[in-house]
């Protein structure tokens, strides 16, 4: 069997369904049936194995390295929740189907529904618990979007906020408890970690890896403190609130305590923590409940209860007690959705939910009243029914506690209490609604029984509550033994599932409460009295201050942290680097490799010298700007120098050619900014900054030193070895570039590309009038365009796109190729723009430097996919010999292409750059072209 | 020789990365211009020193290492790109703010942020 297909298929649902929303809600809803009947039928063969404790495992690898695994595990414990999820799932569908209005919008509601349907199925059949993990925070996403369904109300929405807030938080801490369960244990994968149920539990990080699993597990089932998220949930349509927040997602909680049973509990810390939680829940819930005017916040705070119930029962740390809450797991989902749905019914039928104003719907819808009565009932343990069964099974076991003394008789006490409480607001829920004198002004008078087929789920699972309610051991009895088995990892007490076991103290208790609760009930005015004493806390109200107050907080710190300064970013960034850097370079100190220091020569010697003033200068004189272009452009002249001095003669070409433009580029920019930067930083931050940059230049020496001295190998004597016979060419660095490491080029020159593009696009439609002089009182010259300049470029050009040719071709074998062939072009062009301006130049030279790039794009990639063609991979380079006339022998290589596109982006993306900044100024067009002339 | 060479890179990271903590846009450029040349210079010294070892098949008896070269060809190239992608941000600043402070405000803000938050402690 394919557990992982059983998971998928509600996803695949959830695709598929919203196809069918045009056709109408039944198409809608049938499609939506099918995943769910699809698992059924995959799963019904495999009972009898599953009733006998029988495993099923599917594992797939996922992230080994993280030990996450796509495992799946069906067992009678995951098999029992995936029933309730498949089948109140099928009833939810049925059911939505004439709750919601033909109007709305049902494609994405049965969608949701049944990615949620899939989430669920994903958190009860994972074998791995990060995996399971996954699934549980899905639960709290689709959780989310089904709360707020109806997005246009604001209470939903924060409703939905909230129930995000608690659960996704609680995910949280889930996580933490899974990653220290993971750690001990050494493996997240269900088997190995139920091994290790001793190692687990007398590890030192028990107590924690047990508080955040709690923490997780506390939150989705609405566990105090963290309880009143699920009635603000209550905003979601009704077929929401039957089926996640009574049925199945808040039971996601109760069954990670239920599959992490043996491994977690039977400690002092699990007894103490589960069951004093579950007892207050219990309590708190079943007290609240009573004073609720709103149905579906009677029900809500009743679910609460019953959750606090079972967690209670698994706290007891007794199996006969985790039996119990399995049954009443099962018991709690059929009646409650049952109810949930009547209330749908109700509030569909009246158009409201408050109980002041439905009364005497008994004379209205019969049919619809009693289905309800009985589950109402069945809330309240009347006996007969299931709720009774598993209620005195709990108190059975709240009775057989062994707590010293005094305490002995709080939990049968506690269970009393709010079993009498259970008895009232069941009470209240079918005299107020049914009976109760007549309506009071209902928005749609008269109510009326709702369709025939909204009714049926409520009846079969009312049905449900009488079955397992008279004839358990038949009707439940060998499902909830597998459960057991699952749970309790294979040892499962005695216990007997009958109507009655007999005169004795539980059932005195149930007379107890049930007695009680109608007296309570009888006398509620003045419970009502006395409760309405107390001010309630509005806990949406609280919730938002808390998220609002973190949200002031949380930008608070980021506003000192991101002032909007860049300097300060820049800073902090710098500092940073240098703070990172400082130990490790510490405690390099002045290091000289094993390879020692080479002699210097003179030449070089003054070069460096000059090197390392005019960079010091340019930093220095940095305020008047043209001085510091002078001088980085010194600076770059010298870099060039060094490749060349050490045998980079490809370097120091592109680096030579690049000087040129980026000090045209530069000199343009200048023409439109102020030409001298004014002093605006105190002394102390130009001192702080100074100190950053020469402890950064000083650890970049040191780190430079030391690199030089040390011996290296280099994995270049493959490309030196394989250049002439691999790629055709003698210049190694070139067949680098275009052969060998080919695919990096493209992207590089891909980069130049988008850079270029990105230039002209900030620059389309910005005008800049620059400023009339250079800052300092001195006009610009009248003479825009000087003659000489004109007479000497124009014949510049043939010669140096010759020369730029030469280069370009023998660059396979000698220094040259493509980037600097295209810098060179570049470079007479942008002569031809500085000498006879702009309008001039494009008059004689009507090219779209777009076009060039993609051009030059589209060349380097037909000359990669080629080889594609041939059967080699991407960038494959071929070459052969031809002999031309007069020039001799030659080679020709696909990656000649390739160069070519290198040279037409080079080109394209030079002068676009360039064009796009020289026509920034509104006049430069008409004044060049007078220029020009 | 190689103390020579570490001092340059030294010297070029210091300046540049003391023009790139300034408040104006084109003392930040010419600042980013000094610091791409220190880094070219360091990653072409990965490949070490070489005297006359041009990586030309033939050329020479001992090659210098191509690879850093080829690496710090393109490099070259994209630092340019990236240097003028950085010029035409600060001449869009100057035309949007009609001013060339980096933290890109309009020309009444003068004083340092960072300044002001100082002296107001």
């Amino acid at each position: 069997m394919t557990l992982s297909l059983v998971v998928l298929l509600p996803f695949l649902g959830a695709i598929a369904a919203p196809l069918f929303a045009q056709a109408g809600r039944t198409a809608i809803a049938i499609a939506s049936s099918v995943p769910a009947l699809i698992a059924l039928a995959m799963l019904f063969p495999h009972w009898t194995t599953l009733a006998e404790g029988g495993v099923f495992q599917e594992s797939h690898s996922w992230l080994p390295a993280i030990g996450i695994s796509l495992s799946f595990r069906l067992d009678g414990l995951s098999l029992l929740f995936a029933l309730l999820i498949l089948v109140i799932g099928l009833l939810i569908i049925l059911y939505a189907r004439y709750y919601l209005k033909p109007y709305e919008n049902v494609g994405k509601f049965y969608a949701l529904l049944l990615c949620f349907k899939g989430a669920m199925l994903g958190i009860v059949l994972s074998s791995n618990l990060l995996l399971m993990l996954v699934f549980w925070e899905l639960t709290s996403l689709v959780s989310f979007l089904l709360i707020s369904f109806w997005n246009q109300k604001q209470d939903a929405r924060r409703g939905a906020r909230m129930a995000l807030a608690v659960t996704g938080g609680g995910g949280l801490a889930l996580l933490a408890g899974i990653l220290i369960i993971g750690r001990i244990v050494g493996s997240y994968e269900l088997d190995d970690v139920l091994a290790a149920a001793d190692l687990i539990k007398a590890h030192e990080l028990y107590p924690f890896a047990l508080t955040l699993v709690l923490l997780g597990a506390f939150t989705k089932s609405a566990q105090f403190p963290f309880h009143f998220w699920l009635p603000h949930a209550m905003q979601a349509p009704t077929p929401v609130s039957a089926y996640l927040h009574s049925a199945t997602m808040v039971k996601a909680g109760i069954f990670l305590m239920a599959r992490l049973y043996p491994v977690l509990a039977g400690t002092d810390q699990w007894f103490f923590m589960v069951s004093f939680t579950g007892m207050v829940t219990l309590l708190i819930g079943a007290y609240v409940a009573l004073f609720k005017h709103d149905l579906k916040g009677l029900l809500a705070h009743s679910t609460v209860s019953h959750l606090g119930l079972i967690t209670l029962l698994f706290g007891m740390n007794t199996q006969l007690a985790a039996v119990a809450a399995l049954f009443h797991v099962i018991n709690h989902a059929t009646f409650k959705a049952s109810l949930f749905m009547a209330a749908g019914i109700i509030d569909h039928e009246t158009g409201t939910r408050d109980m002041r104003r439905i009364n005497g719907l008994w004379r209205f819808m019969p049919h619809t009243a009693t289905l309800a009565m009985v589950a109402a009932s069945s809330m309240a343990g009347v006996p007969l029914l299931n709720g009774f069964l598993s209620k005195e099974m709990f108190f059975a076991e709240s009775l057989s506690l062994n707590l010293p003394g005094i305490w002995a008789y709080l939990p049968p006490l506690v269970a009393t209490v709010a079993g009498i409480f259970a008895v009232a607001y069941s009470a209240r829920f079918i005299h107020d609604v049914f009976f109760n004198g007549k309506p009071v002004d209902l928005p749609i008078y008269p109510p009326q029984e709702p369709p025939r087929y909204m009714k049926i789920p409520v009846e079969i699972l009312v049905f449900a509550c009488v079955m397992v309610g008279m004839f358990p051991a038949i009707s439940i009895g060998p499902l909830l033994h597998a459960a057991a088995f699952a749970t309790l990892n294979g040892d499962v007490p005695e216990y007997h599932l009958a109507i009655l076991h007999g005169f004795n103290l539980p059932l005195l208790m149930s007379f107890l409460a049930f007695f009680g609760g109608l007296l309570m009930y009888s006398q509620r005015q003045r419970f009502f009295d006395f409760h309405a004493r107390f001010k309630e806390i509005d806990e949406k109200a609280v919730f938002e201050k808390v998220a609002m107050w973190l949200e002031d907080r949380a930008a608070a710190i980021t506003a000192r942290l991101e002032n909007g300064s860049l300097q300060r970013y820049a800073m902090l960034l710098v500092a940073s680097a240098v703070v990172v850097a400082l130990s490790p370079i510490e405690r390099l100190g002045i290091f000289i490799g094993s390879n020692g220091l080479s002699p210097i020569d003179w030449p070089t010697l003054i070069g460096a010298a000059v090197l390392v003033l005019t960079a010091l200068g340019t930093a220095a004189l940095h305020r008047d700007r043209f001085y510091a272009l002078v001088m980085l452009s010194v600076v770059g002249l010298l870099v060039a120098l060094t490749f060349a001095r050490f045998s980079a003669p490809d370097l120091a070409m592109t680096q030579l050619s690049v000087e040129v433009v980026t000090i045209v580029l530069l000199m343009l920019a200048l023409y439109y900014m102020p030409s001298w930067t004014p002093i605006e930083t105190s002394w102390p931050r130009r001192l702080r900054d100074l100190t950053i940059a020469l402890t950064a230049g000083a650890g970049m020496t040191i780190i430079t030193l030391a690199m030089l001295t040390q011996p290296f190998d280099s994995i270049s004597s493959y490309f030196i070895a394989n250049s002439k016979p691999g790629g055709g060419g003698t210049n190694v660095v070139n067949v680098i570039l275009v052969d060998f490491r080919g695919f990096d080029t493209l992207g590089e020159i891909t980069v130049l590309a988008i850079a270029a593009l990105g230039i002209y696009a900030m620059l389309k439609n910005t005008a800049l009038t620059p400023p009339p002089g250079d800052g300092l009182g001195h006009p610009w010259t009248r003479d825009a365009h000087p003659l000489m300049l004109k007479q000497i470029a124009r014949p510049m050009l043939p010669l140096a796109l010759m020369v730029s040719l030469y280069i370009f071709l023998r660059g396979h074998n000698l220094p040259g190729g493509g980037f600097i062939a295209g810098l060179i072009t570049a470079v007479a062009l942008v002569l031809q723009y500085i000498a006879s301006g702009i309008g001039w130049t494009e008059d004689r030279i009507p090219m779209r430097y777009h076009n060039v790039i993609g051009l030059g794009l589209l060349f380097a990639t037909i000359a990669g996919a080629g080889s594609l063609a041939f059967g080699y991979p991407f960038l494959t380079s071929a070459f052969g010999y031809i002999t031309w006339p007069v020039v001799g022998k030659f080679e020709v290589a696909s990656a000649m292409v390739f160069d070519l596109g290198v040279y037409l982006t080079v080109v394209g993306a030079t002068l676009l750059a360039l064009v796009s900044i020289g026509k920034l100024s509104p006049h430069s067009a008409i004044k060049s072209t007078k220029g020009g002339m | 020789m190689e103390l020579a060479y570490a001092l340059i890179i030294g010297t070029l990271t210091a300046s540049g990365i003391y023009l790139v903590l300034r408040a104006r846009t084109f003392p930040v450029v010419v600042g980013l211009t000094l610091l791409s040349y220190g880094v070219n210079l360091f990653l072409f010294a990965t490949g070490r020193l070489a005297t006359g070892g041009q990586p030309i098949i033939g050329s020479t008896e001992q090659y210098a290492d191509p690879l850093p070269q080829a690496l710090v060809l393109t490099a070259i190239v994209i630092g340019f790109a990236m240097t003028a992608f950085v010029v035409v941000l600060a001449l869009r600043n100057q035309a949007d703010n009609e001013d060339d402070h980096v933290d890109g405000r309009k020309r009444e803000i003068h004083t340092d942020i960072e300044e002001k938050e100082e002296s107001g402690r």
